[in-house]
């Protein structure tokens, strides 16, 4: 690619110490930005289940007890969000997917493509090895609290590698697929896999 | 909501460079800066670009602005607010001079859009400078499809903060099929007899038809305002699904 023309009198605010933890074309945030397509859904937790498919059949199903009774995991990372800002250092606590699929008795996961199902209609689309060795889980604590309704709780998928709007917010419903398919965002002009490292933000990226 | 196609390739959204024909103050926060980008394929109202700036030793700062200007218009249109400590929107609202080259890609997004697929009627909801998209929305109302019955509630600061204001009483005054609703939150000139303080239920029942008319919402603003109001017109009835938000925090720079 050419180089980019210089913005005259743009000057280099900073080139942040943490500047190699930042994606191209990201920046720094402190905040924990809210980003969503549609109204924040109001979730009880007591009519709250999350539901594991294959296809059209059940793999597994949990009510909120169920699911905090099974192994829970606490990581630190970043996020970066489409929208361009990065948070550093991110906790959050919850169930691994390599968990969940150890729960229903399966070592290999069945297919090579998930949905993710959420209230509110959304979905996304990831290819089963970005979840799997540990690098997905489904949160329901961050910073050591419950996920708050405007960040995706009671439950949210974390997919921390790519861009954020793959962890999906308010997940209720994984379903394996053979083939890949878009989902919400992916159909609507944005990258299908949505790698920040390699900057894929919109389709054709 | 479906999608069944299987994942497309579409060509990439090239990086190129729009020449600044015209900077306009809008308020003492806000300038609109009128863009003639080198191609443009056309776009749909609610859509964005992506901005960059490179200095002198190569550093970059990427940020997206929603576009103002109807897809009827040649030229761009990109509101600015100033963010304190941002690193671009200090530099588009004191550098940038007309005749400058700016880097830009786009359009971007395909949900918060209005386009007449959706019909209408159109019930559009504005905090602060998030009028922006929406006044996308509402030129190509005006220049398109006049017949569709919308209303804008606006909520800023003051009188003094209301971005367009000029047009957009002049827009409603001619026209009997949008109604148009400022919410002062700050101050109020003397004798305002318009809504006072932030947008409440009862403005929004009243400017945002019935749940029989299934109009459709896009609501822009800070997130706490988008949050607020969306919560709102769902506990007066009206279809989640037909409410579409655009939000951003003070960390849009």
């Amino acid at each position: 690619m050419d180089r980019p023309p210089v913005s005259r009198g743009f000057k280099s605010k900073r080139w942040p110490s943490e500047a190699a933890r930042l994606p191209p074309g990201q920046y720094l945030t402190t905040d924990f930005p809210v980003l969503s397509a549609g109204p924040t859904p109001a979730i009880r937790v007591a009519d709250w289940k999350i539901a594991l498919q294959l296809g059209g059949s059940l793999l597994g199903k949990w009510t909120w007890d169920e699911f905090e009774a099974l192994p829970q995991t606490t990581i630190t990372v970043d996020i970066h969000c489409v929208t361009k800002w990065t948070k550093l250092n991110t906790v959050w606590q919850g169930v691994r997917f390599d968990d969940l699929l150890k729960t229903v008795g399966r070592s290999e996961p069945p297919d090579a493509f998930v949905m993710a199902h959420c209230d509110g209609g959304y979905t996304t689309n990831l290819p089963v090895a970005d979840l799997v060795a540990g690098k997905a889980m489904i949160a329901t604590r961050y910073e050591g609290l419950p996920l708050a309704p405007t960040h995706g709780g009671p439950a949210r998928l974390l997919v921390p590698h790519l861009y954020f709007w793959k962890s999906a917010k308010w997940l209720r419903r994984l379903r394996f697929m053979p083939k890949d398919e878009p989902g919400f965002w992916e159909s609507r002009g944005y990258h299908n896999y949505g790698d920040p490292w390699r900057e894929q933000r919109y389709d054709g990226d | 909501m479906t999608a069944t196609d299987a994942p497309s390739q579409q060509p990439k959204i090239e990086w190129q460079t729009g020449l600044v024909k015209a900077i306009v103050a809008e308020t003492s926060r806000v300038k609109s800066i009128i863009l003639q980008p080198a191609r443009w394929s056309g776009h749909w109202p609610g859509q964005h670009v992506d901005i960059r700036l490179t200095a002198d030793d190569g550093y970059q700062a990427e940020r997206s602005y929603s576009i103002a200007s109807p897809p009827e218009e040649r030229l761009l249109t990109l509101t600015v607010e100033r963010v304190e400590d941002g690193e671009v929107s200090p530099y588009l609202l004191d550098e940038l001079r007309v005749g400058d080259a700016l880097e830009l890609r786009g359009p971007i997004g395909r949900f918060f859009i209005w386009s007449r697929t959706c019909g209408g009627p159109i019930c559009l909801v504005a905090g602060g400078t998030g009028i922006t998209p929406l006044m996308a929305m509402l030129r190509h109302r005006r220049s398109s499809l006049p017949h569709i019955p919308a209303s804008l509630i606006y909520s800023a600061r003051s009188l003094a903060d209301v971005v367009y204001r000029d047009e957009l009483d002049t827009m409603a005054r001619g026209d009997r099929n949008l109604r148009l609703a400022y919410a002062l939150t700050r101050e109020h000139p003397s004798g305002w007899n318009g809504h006072r303080g932030r947008v409440n239920a009862a403005l929004l029942a009243e400017n945002s038809f019935t749940r029989e008319q299934n109009p459709t919402f896009f609501i822009c603003g800070p997130a706490g305002f988008v949050e607020g109001i969306s919560s709102m017109l769902v506990k007066l009835g009206f279809n989640p699904l037909a409410i579409r938000t655009e939000r951003f925090g003070p960390t849009g720079a």
